[in-house]
């Protein structure tokens, strides 16, 4: 059968039947380097139409509709145009950092995607400390927004960036916190042993109502780290232009853009790897016949499915809540979610240690 | 107490945000509800709301007779002058004198929509079209004369 892993184990063993294992891996790295790239213009296209289409059709209106059919080549033409716009350094910025940071952020982003499982044995490098790594690197890129809001010499960037870092130091405790969650109950940190422990049933209904909270706490806090509506301070466009990026031009620009949609798209991918069982298929009980139709669809349709539901979750989101005040957002981390997510990681410990789940 | 009022306050939250998604996901999936209208694209079928107001016309028959006596309520109305009235004076069938109208002068370029004229025409002859594709290359195009030519008063309209 055709699989993704089937591909990439024939592919590795004819460059280790070709060539030296040192030339092979070196070359293992650059093929990954162009997939990974690929993925991320894909995602960045698909994912700012997406959004667009999505806002349209919340708010009774059609969306970009001119380029092509359904203009799904809008943003294309978008990406043209933004290739051929100067990319302006302004006199006053610090250029070595203001040129340095939508790198340091794309990086950011790039390196998350290290430990994703997107099929069955399709992973690029299966770590056992996988949720600790991208929980980890995901506020590496607060490094990169920071450099960015410092480096333009504007107080509307500066603004958005110290709002930004404290948004993303808040959120990523209760993010934390409802990951370690679905950790206890799995005893590992792999993304692999993850997916594995929910071959009989995603945690999502196997953990009971307590995994249900820390999958809403989880599904908020990403949206604060991703600095998404209803949590969009750091970008604010009614009182900071554009926050950290409102100096930005051009492609320098694009890669702020791009990365903040490769971002969303790895936190849903973590969410669903851990909250609806990344690639595995959905089966019930002992319907036999209903599991082996689902084994059918392959692993990879089953992961990016998962993954796109929940960016379309967060689309959802954005569409249609208000958004916080700056108190509002701490207020909600410090009072509501953290308190809940502490005693909710109490309950799942107890759950996990007395064998209470499926 | 405090603690039932921290509970109640998320669950509250929560049930106004569900409210919410539930709008919003409704006109996602009901496509019928949308208000784009693609306007060069639809001009033949475009159909423009009843109380929209885009320009003043004078009400003809199909005799070619309006029913504008000449008052110029209209033109007092006006807040910025964008009606003139240019009277005549007719001999009717009884030979007397009588005051009728010669031209009614409309500046588009002049008007704010306000409505005022047609609330204050005692007649009725004139009202709000919903036409709106106004461009012209030449600002002298908008100055409109509103009767017709030839036209005249209908009998009995005093």
């Amino acid at each position: 059968m055709l699989s993704l892993e089937n591909i990439t184990n024939t592919i590795h063993e004819w460059l280790n039947a070709t060539f030296n294992p040192t030339l092979a891996l070196l070359s293992e790295f650059v093929l990954i380097g162009i997939c990974a790239i690929a993925l991320f213009a894909m995602l960045g296209l698909s994912l700012v139409l997406m959004e667009r289409k999505v806002a349209a059709y919340m708010q009774l209106r059609l969306g970009p509709n001119r380029v092509g059919p359904f203009g799904i080549f809008q943003t294309v033409a978008d990406t043209l145009k933004l290739m051929m716009k100067e990319g302006l350094t302004p006199d006053g910025a610090d250029k070595f950092l203001f040129n340095l940071a939508p790198f340091v952020v794309m990086i950011a982003a790039m390196m998350l995607l290290a430990p994703i499982a997107f099929a069955r044995g399709f992973q690029i490098w299966d770590i056992n400390i996988g949720v600790l790594f991208l929980s980890a690197v995901s506020s590496v890129s607060v490094i990169g927004i920071l450099m960015a809001g410092w480096a333009s010499n504007n107080k509307y960037s500066f603004l958005g960036a110290m709002r930004s870092g404290a948004q993303i130091v808040s959120y990523e405790l209760s993010a934390g916190l409802s990951i370690i969650t679905i950790v206890i109950l799995t005893g590992s940190l792999q993304i692999s042993d993850i997916v594995n422990s929910q071959e009989n049933g995603w945690w999502i209904f196997k953990g009971h109502i307590p995994i249900v909270i820390s999958f809403i706490t989880f599904l908020i806090a990403i949206t604060a780290e991703t600095n998404r509506a209803p949590f969009d301070l750091p970008e604010a466009e009614s009182e900071l232009t554009a926050g950290f990026h409102t100096e930005y031009s051009g492609m320098k620009f694009a890669l702020f853009f791009l990365s903040e949609y490769i971002n969303i798209f790895i936190a849903c991918a973590l969410g669903a790897t851990l909250f609806f069982g990344g690639w595995m298929p959905f089966h019930i009980g002992h319907w036999e016949a209903f599991n082996q139709i689902m084994d059918y669809i392959p692993s990879s349709v089953w992961f990016m499915g998962k993954t796109f539901f929940l960016i379309f979750l967060l689309m959802w989101f954005r569409w249609t809540f208000p958004r916080l005040r700056v108190d509002q957002l701490l207020s909600l981390e410090w009072k509501y979610l953290l308190p809940i997510s502490m005693i909710n990681l109490l309950v799942v410990t107890v759950m996990a240690i007395m064998g209470w789940h499926f | 107490m405090f603690i039932t009022n921290y509970i109640k306050d998320i669950f509250n939250g929560m049930k106004s945000l569900l409210t919410g998604m539930k709008i919003t996901g409704y006109y996602f999936t009901h496509h019928k509800e949308i208000i784009t209208e693609q306007y060069p694209d639809n001009r033949a079928t475009l159909k423009m709301a009843d109380r929209f107001r885009g320009e003043v016309v004078m009400i003809h028959d199909e005799n070619n007779e309006h029913a504008c006596t000449g008052c110029s309520a209209c033109e007092l109305a006006c807040p910025n002058g964008t009606i003139k009235i240019i009277n005549k004076f007719e001999l009717n069938a009884e030979g007397k004198k009588k005051k009728a109208i010669d031209t009614f002068v409309y500046h588009l370029e002049l008007c704010t929509m306000c409505n005022l004229c047609i609330i204050a025409c005692p007649t009725d002859t004139i009202k709000m079209e919903p036409n709106f594709e106004h461009s012209v290359f030449d600002r002298s195009q908008l100055t409109k004369v509103l009767n017709h030519t030839g036209s005249k008063i209908k009998a009995g309209v005093e």
